[in-house]
């Protein structure tokens, strides 16, 4: 939602001591997070309604006897908020050494998901490795669940329900649900099945989502040995109309994955199973790797550029010659960027003067 | 699309005609699926019960192919029931008139006999869509893909026209593209009729224009259609160039298709991978894939987008504009040294009106929706705001017909053709990428469980279905998600090459192929 100008004067509240104003309906949290104010969040994600279950991004309001959740709490005019005091640090750095104290793994591999190393950073930030609790263990990892795409490690499991949530609010897939409560709460789906049994389509949102990497990327996660550091270009999937942005993940020259770039404009972060996960045909060894061409065997052969791009432009001139430049047509790709399309209507133009030309929109 | 995706979350009322989008365009009907959460009302009309029928709050399980008689008893109904928004006609449009008088003669209960959809559930549709105050229109191939594409296309748009569900938020007319840059292909200037940015060929000034651009005066006719061009393959036509389509598998009736490239003295095919395309060619060069190489494309709500090279292409291959280019150089032909994408790009932009305010830099973070006729322009995400861009609105009168062939005693089932959610296309992509078998391993021909039975088929036994171009043998999946008397697959699979059977028919006016419908005969293999 874009306010303007005018409408963010209407209110002010204090944060920190600084006057901020901020639009009606606006939480604490997102006015913070606008005015470059950083509060810890581990069940907040800003595509999905705030669900307050985590309790990390408690703040002080005056006037108010308890620390209450900015993701959750609306701003009101004239609220006086404190995001970090030594009371409120405390009872963060305890909240993460419990949570930290269920894991048996903190430090996650990065290509486990996009948010997946947002435990890791929180629990060095507040320096709460070793919390009291170590040794108890919430859910339990489905090793059966042999699907390709997702890795159900449930051990690393937090029950923040970003998945639950994103499933449901963002896909409206409703594929996971939890069951049981409290300490032996775990992320499940219907009839505690396989996820290819369940609603789910493997649009991997929810692995994308979860903080800790408790649902991972399998894909992803055959390069985890790999070396090099992770590298990652924005660009546009490679299938439907639609334009999903995405960064793909490479390391050297290996393609390793793909995660969802949540300020995508036709996307804010959605993607489907084809755009997640199906970008390995790039690099599979079937890639043509030489041109080719046909020899009087009447079998292709490899050859090197200048052999084939000669025998392409001879063959054209050949047919011209012969039956005049009407006997030439191209077909574009509609899969191609912008600039092949281009270059190829120019070439019919440009160069015999027809319009012999279309794309693949027809097929 | 005539609004942006962002709109989908803003109608009332959804009218989804013709697409199967939560498999097709999953990411767009997540959107949709906001709407709907919010309480916007979703009518689908399509012939099988998709994914998108079971979220519906009206579906119309309309018989293949007769999407004209059922659009046509919405628009008798609204201007039976005073719906039509008089202001708007007025204002904006033209031949209201005619239209409105037309339309008298097709009532729902004439209509359900050609649609098999009850009168009451037509009624229902047109009401809600009438008395809507944002509707808004959603279709894809199951609307173009038949000999009457055309007819269904301006059937939809006489409704958004008679209501003025057009050019608000949370309206439109919208077509889904399937591609990922179809509509930058077509943006291009690869099309028959059009120069880059939609300027016909056959006005002498978009001649005389790209004669000093180009230095070559281009015909004033124009072309002929891919399909036309196959056609006159081996006689008129000698030499082909193909970039990225794998036709053979992806056309309509594909013996011709193969027999008509077999019959070129010269072929060069452009792609990522040996398809059974490239086999028939003389010379196949090999392109650069996505995140191979820098470029530009352009999504189904008209916004322009980078796309950018992660790895390095392997071995020799090269970018598809770069080979063309070369070809080009080697011909003799002026103004094909481009050093990079950019100024190709560059270029486009500077000779088509619908970019001309975008340049390579410009659309870095992928704001524009175009048209940007000129820089500092914001881009234009809604079209039609004010005006429609021929001026007013026309309604077309537009009568029902058959598809091109029918069933009949020896072809006594509907054949209807898409696409499913785990691949893509021909699968020279997804089919190569890890983990996509073990959610779609192989084809099936979905057939109502009904029909199975009557047919002596075998819910995972083999069938052997029939046309009278062809014949495949394709494993059945009984499912009542298809209606008794039609049976679905998809094109996907080389080894069950659905499209042998297809193309008994094309629009007369876009060259589409009727995919869509193809009467077959269906018995135990
Ligand atoms: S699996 Fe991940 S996202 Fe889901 S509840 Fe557990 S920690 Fe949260
Ligand atoms: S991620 Fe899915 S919905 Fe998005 S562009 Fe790619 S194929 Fe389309
Ligand atoms: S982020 Fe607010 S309660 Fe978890």
């Amino acid at each position: 939602m874009i306010a303007t100008e005018k409408d963010l004067k209407t209110h002010t509240m204090m944060l920190d001591g600084e006057a901020v104003s901020f639009t009606e309906g606006e939480t604490i949290y997102e006015v913070a997070q606008r005015v470059k104010t950083d509060i810890p969040t581990l069940c907040y994600d800003q595509r999905l309604e705030a669900f307050g279950g985590c309790r990390l991004c408690v703040v002080e309001v005056e006037g108010q006897r308890l620390p209450v959740a900015s993701c959750t709490t609306k701003a009101t005019p004239g609220m006086v908020v404190r995001t970090s005091t030594a009371t409120l640090e405390k009872h963060r750095k305890t909240l993460l050494e419990m949570v930290a104290s269920e894991n048996r793994e903190i430090d996650v591999d990065p290509l486990r998901g996009y948010a997946a190393q947002e435990l890791a950073t929180l629990v060095d930030r507040y320096d709460a490795r070793g919390g009291r609790f170590r040794g108890k263990r919430s859910g339990a990892t489905r090793e059966d669940d042999d699907n390709p795409f997702i890795l159900r490690d449930y051990d690393l499991c937090i029950s923040c329900y970003r998945c639950v949530r994103v499933c449901a609010e963002q896909e409206g897939d409703h594929a996971i649900s939890v069951m049981n409560r409290g300490f032996e709460t775990q992320i499940t789906v219907e009839f505690e099945g396989l996820l290819k049994d369940s609603a789910c389509t493997f649009c991997g949102q929810c692995v994308q989502t979860c903080p800790t990497g408790a649902l991972a990327d399998k894909k992803a996660l055959r390069f985890a040995e790999l070396p090099g550091a992770i590298e990652k270009t924005r660009t546009i999937c490679a299938y439907c109309g639609v334009g999903c942005s995405v960064d793909v993940l490479t390391k050297g020259d290996t393609m390793v994955g793909i995660q969802p770039a949540m300020d995508g404009p036709a996307n804010h972060g959605a993607l489907c199973v084809k755009g997640q996960f199906a970008y390995d045909f790039v690099q599979h060894p079937d890639r043509l790797k030489t041109p080719l061409v046909r020899g009087d065997d009447g079998k292709l052969h490899e050859a090197d550029w200048d052999t084939a791009l000669d025998r392409a432009a001879e063959g054209l001139r050949r047919v011209v010659d012969q039956h005049g430049r009407h006997a030439v047509y191209a077909v574009a790709s509609g899969r191609a960027p912008s600039e092949a399309a281009y270059a190829v209507q120019k070439l019919m133009r440009a160069g015999w003067g027809t319009n012999h030309i279309d794309n693949c929109s027809r097929a | 699309m005539s609004n942006p995706l962002a709109d989908m979350e803003k109608p009332d009322v959804i009218f989804a005609i013709g697409t199967n989008m939560t498999e097709c365009h999953p990411v767009a009907a997540t959107r949709l699926k906001r709407a709907l959460k919010r309480g916007a009302k979703m009518i689908v009309a399509d012939p099988r019960r998709i994914g998108l029928a079971d979220l519906a709050d009206l579906y119309l399980p309309i018989r293949v192919g007769s999407d004209v008689a059922l659009l046509l008893a919405m628009a008798h109904v609204i201007q039976r029931e005073g719906l039509v928004d008089p202001e708007f006609l007025a204002d904006r449009t033209k031949e209201s008139e005619t239209f409105l008088e037309h339309v008298k003669q097709f009532p729902p209960e004439w209509a359900e006999q050609i649609t098999g959809v009850p009168a009451k559930d037509i009624e229902t549709a047109a009401l809600w869509y009438g008395r809507a105050d944002k509707g808004a229109i959603y279709y894809t191939l199951g609307i173009t893909e038949h000999i009457c594409g055309v007819d269904n296309v301006q059937s939809l748009g006489n409704l958004a026209l008679m209501t003025g569900h057009v050019g608000r938020e949370g309206t439109g007319i919208n077509p889904m593209r399937g591609q990922n840059n179809i509509q930058g292909a077509g943006d291009s200037g690869a099309l028959p009729n059009n120069y880059a940015g939609f300027q016909p060929v056959t006005d002498p000034e978009n001649q005389k224009k790209f004669e000093r651009l180009y230095g070559r005066k281009t015909d004033l006719e124009k072309g002929p259609t891919k399909v036309t061009a196959l056609e006159m393959a081996g006689d008129q036509i000698r030499a082909m160039i193909i970039d990225g389509e794998n036709t053979v598998v992806s056309d309509p009736d594909r013996h011709h298709c193969e027999r008509a490239l077999k019959a070129l003295d010269h072929l060069i095919v452009i792609d990522l991978f040996m398809t059974e395309t490239a086999q028939l060619a003389d010379v196949v060069l090999p392109a650069a894939a996505w995140g191979e190489t820098d470029g530009v494309q352009t999504n189904t709500e008209r916004r322009v987008q980078r796309i950018r090279r992660a790895v390095d292409p392997p071995g020799l291959a090269k970018p598809d504009w770069w080979i063309i280019c070369e070809i080009a150089k080697r011909l003799g032909f002026q103004g094909f040294d481009y050093p990079s994408a950019r100024e190709v790009f560059n270029e486009l932009c500077s000779v088509s009106p619908i970019y001309f305010g975008l340049d390579w830099d410009r659309i870095d973070r992928g704001e524009y929706q175009w048209p940007v006729p000129e820089q500092g322009h914001p881009g234009t995400p809604r079209l039609h705001e004010r005006e429609f861009v021929s001026g007013r609105g026309l309604f077309r009168v537009i009568e029902y017909r058959d598809p091109a062939e029918t069933i009949s005693d020896d072809f006594p089932v509907w054949l209807t053709t898409g696409r499913r959610l785990a691949s893509y296309h021909t699968r020279t992509q997804t089919g190569r990428s890890a983990g996509i078998d073990y959610l779609l391993p192989e084809e099936t021909l979905e057939v109502h469980p009904d029909d199975v039975a009557a047919w002596g088929l075998s819910d995972g036994g083999w069938a052997e279905m029939s046309s009278p171009r062809g014949c495949v043998t394709i494993k059945v999946r009984a499912t009542r998600r298809s209606p008794r008397g039609t049976v679905f697959a998809s094109f996907a699979f080389n080894d069950t090459p659905v499209n042998v059977l297809t193309g008994g028919g094309y629009d007369p006016v876009t060259h589409t192929a009727e995919l869509k419908v193809c009467p077959v005969r269906v018995v135990p293999a």
